[in-house]
């Protein structure tokens, strides 16, 4: 089991709830909500009935038969591409949602970087009878606009936000600045294991039915035992830890694959921004660098706190890929399983490609936490000819 | 800062006792023109001057600040270059910065309390960093005697606020309504109301800030706060005009409060 943060929100040096003072109150009244509904029974018992009955859980364990025999290791996927919507931000979502109406709050307010948490918001807010709103960067919303046209269909309000960078970064900004202005009636909805204390903590605990669900479905198919690594893509990092939450006791190597133009991890220092305090890209002077990744979902200059504490621990490790070997892994998955991959996890597969040699004979875990029909039109332009 | 100042809280608190509302107008650092403006605006009435320093992620900003802050940063504004500016600006009255916690905890927070102090600064406001968090920082400024000014903001329970203002200096920051700082169209109820709370629970100057967008509106949070802080109003002068045009406004803000 991965530990609780302390009373201050602190995973080791990490967390914490740096956010405006108007925001305080309502931090501590979600952090109070969500302790109090995660104790209830009948909270329980209606969020697992949602994502059994709705997302469509469990997701199923894939062994990938033919990657796996041409690299030489045991590759088995958690399917998180299965349910409903298409990628896990669903688990999350569900849970968060039933949070803000048993806190009689009317609005959602989300953040959304290739648009699959906001399609989950904008989903789950459709389904109990919230309104919705999601914060899309400028340019994010010009590379995922068939989840933009999602978004609109299931009847959220999708505000481009043209500050900065114009990616997740500045969506989770205005997402904030619009959450100080509305906190009274509207429950901001965060897609990661990131911003202030409780969120990290409370999505985790929403993701973490990924790794008890897979921690089974391993023991089933490997008679009892446990993979040798444990691998998912980070951006803030839930589908990762959410897997990592079932393996963290065992010996399994757990990697989070950073893009090599968002490596918080890799190659940031540690920083304050959006509520916390964790690994953070920044120039000299502590200005928040911005990320350049080939994933929208993964365009992200930090990282969830816990991740930089089992990066802090030695518990887990963080490489990255480059978009070269995320394109062309995009393309191996495809053919050699019939798996069309999110962009955002097609950097675990690379990184099993890459590392491979140095894993034979190994079963290696992925979470496929995404599927890739939102990322086509994209890759059909920069395979343009090449296909 | 020269010696006969004293501190943020001493001038002020002395101020107030001559009969006289606070005005603290916000400008935002390596702007330009940010130097000639604060000495327009000391020129014309200003109590003292809160400097923000540039962040590329400015929360608590609403346009008009997000828009400032960018253009400084592209200007090669640093922390550092504003505060080494800030030791050759002696306007005779205090000076105090706005900055977010990733600019103190890059630089650490005894460095960065240091700094402070050694380019005249009085007192710093750091609008993402809560009572619960404001322990390390607050130590390290204390040691280097430099105030803290702490925010209050509506959405606080009655319990909340005096542990808010034992642990604030200079001046308490009420925020005067739900959202970011930018100009609004009337003063927010919630910021008289803030103001009252406060005001019957300390006698450290009280300023309400955020969304006091014109003269008038000034002089309407000084029938109960003891003076204003207005940054959006203040910029866009800048950022559309120049220092004189901030100058004549801040005069005509002090008008304004002083007959009220």
């Amino acid at each position: 089991m991965l530990k609780d943060p302390s009373l201050d929100g602190r995973f080791g040096e990490f967390g914490g709830r740096f956010v405006p003072e108007t925001l305080v109150p309502a931090c501590q009244e979600l952090e109070a909500a969500f302790r109090d509904a995660w104790a209830d029974p009948a909270f329980r018992k209606e969020l697992d009935d949602l994502l059994r009955d709705y997302a469509g859980r469990p997701s199923i364990l894939t062994e990938c038969h033919n990657l796996g025999k041409q690299l030489g290791i045991r590759l088995l996927l958690k399917r998180e591409d299965l349910n409903h919507t298409g990628s896990h931000k669903i688990n999350s979502v569900l849970g968060q949602v039933l949070l803000a109406k048993r806190m009689g709050k009317k609005h959602i307010v989300a953040e959304t970087g290739a648009g699959q948490h906001g399609v989950a918001s904008a989903t789950a807010a459709a389904l109990l009878g919230l309104s919705c709103k999601v914060y899309m960067g400028e340019v994010d919303v010009q590379r995922q606009a068939l989840n933009v046209f999602r978004m609109k269909l299931l009847g959220a309000q999708v505000v481009p936000a043209v500050s900065g960078s114009r990616t997740l970064k500045d969506a989770v900004n205005e997402a904030m600045r619009d959450w100080v202005a509305t906190v009274e009636d509207t429950y901001y909805a965060i897609g990661s294991v990131m911003g202030p204390h409780p969120y990290p903590w409370m999505v985790r605990t929403f993701q973490s039915v990924i790794g008890q669900e897979a921690s089974e479905q391993c023991h089933s198919l490997l008679g009892g035992k446990d993979p040798d690594v444990v691998v998912a893509a980070v951006g803030g990092g839930s589908n990762a830890i959410g897997i990592f939450s079932g393996f963290v006791d065992t010996k399994a190597r757990l990697i989070g694959v950073e893009p090599a133009g968002g490596a918080a991890v890799g190659k940031g220092m540690p920083g304050v921004v959006h509520g916390m305090r964790s690994y953070l890209m920044q120039d000299e002077h502590g200005q928040v660098q911005e990320a350049q990744s080939i994933s929208a979902g993964l365009d992200y200059p930090g990282v969830g706190p816990e991740h930089s504490y089992l990066a802090s621990i030695g518990r887990a490790e963080y490489p990255s890929v480059n978009d070269q070997e995320v394109i062309s892994a995009f393309q191996v998955m495809s053919r050699s399983e019939g798996i069309i991959p999110a962009l955002e996890c097609a950097h675990p597969m690379a990184w099993i490609i890459r590392e491979a040699p140095k894993m034979q004979g190994q079963t290696i875990l992925m979470n496929l936490s995404g599927r890739g029909d939102k990322d086509v039109a994209q890759m059909m332009e920069i395979l343009d000819g090449q296909i | 800062m020269s010696a006969e100042i004293g501190t943020l809280e001493t001038y002020l608190r002395k101020k107030r006792s001559e009969g006289h509302k606070l005005v603290v107008p916000y400008i935002t650092g390596g702007f330009e023109g940010w130097t000639d403006a604060i000495r327009a605006a000391a020129a014309n009435g200003a109590d003292a001057i809160e400097i923000g320093i540039p962040f590329s992620d400015p929360v608590m900003d609403g346009p008009t600040i997000q828009h400032a802050s960018e253009m400084a940063l592209r200007n090669g504004a640093t922390p550092i270059s504003i505060l080494h500016q800030l030791r050759s600006v002696d306007v005779g009255i205090p000076l105090a910065v706005m900055c977010y916690y990733n600019t103190v905890h890059h630089a650490g927070n005894e460095r960065f309390a240091n700094s402070l102090r050694e380019s005249g600064v009085c007192a710093a406001i750091v609008p993402d960093l809560p009572l619960e968090e404001s322990g390390l920082w607050c130590a390290a400024a204390d040691t280097s005697c430099v105030e803290t000014v702490m925010l209050a903001a509506p959405t606080a329970p009655d319990e909340r606020l005096p542990r808010i203002i034992d642990r604030c200096k200079g001046f308490v920051y009420a925020v005067g309504l739900l959202g970011v700082t930018g100009e609004r169209d009337t003063l927010a109820s919630s910021a008289l109301t803030l103001a009252k709370r406060l005001k019957a629970i300390t006698d450290v100057p009280v300023l309400i800030g955020v969304g006091v967008s014109n003269a008038q509106q000034a002089a309407e949070a000084c029938t109960i706060a003891d003076g204003v802080v207005q940054g959006a109003s203040v910029m866009r002068r800048l950022i559309e005009e120049d220092a004189d045009a901030v100058g004549d406004y801040i005069a005509e803000v002090r008008k304004a409060v002083d007959q009220c």
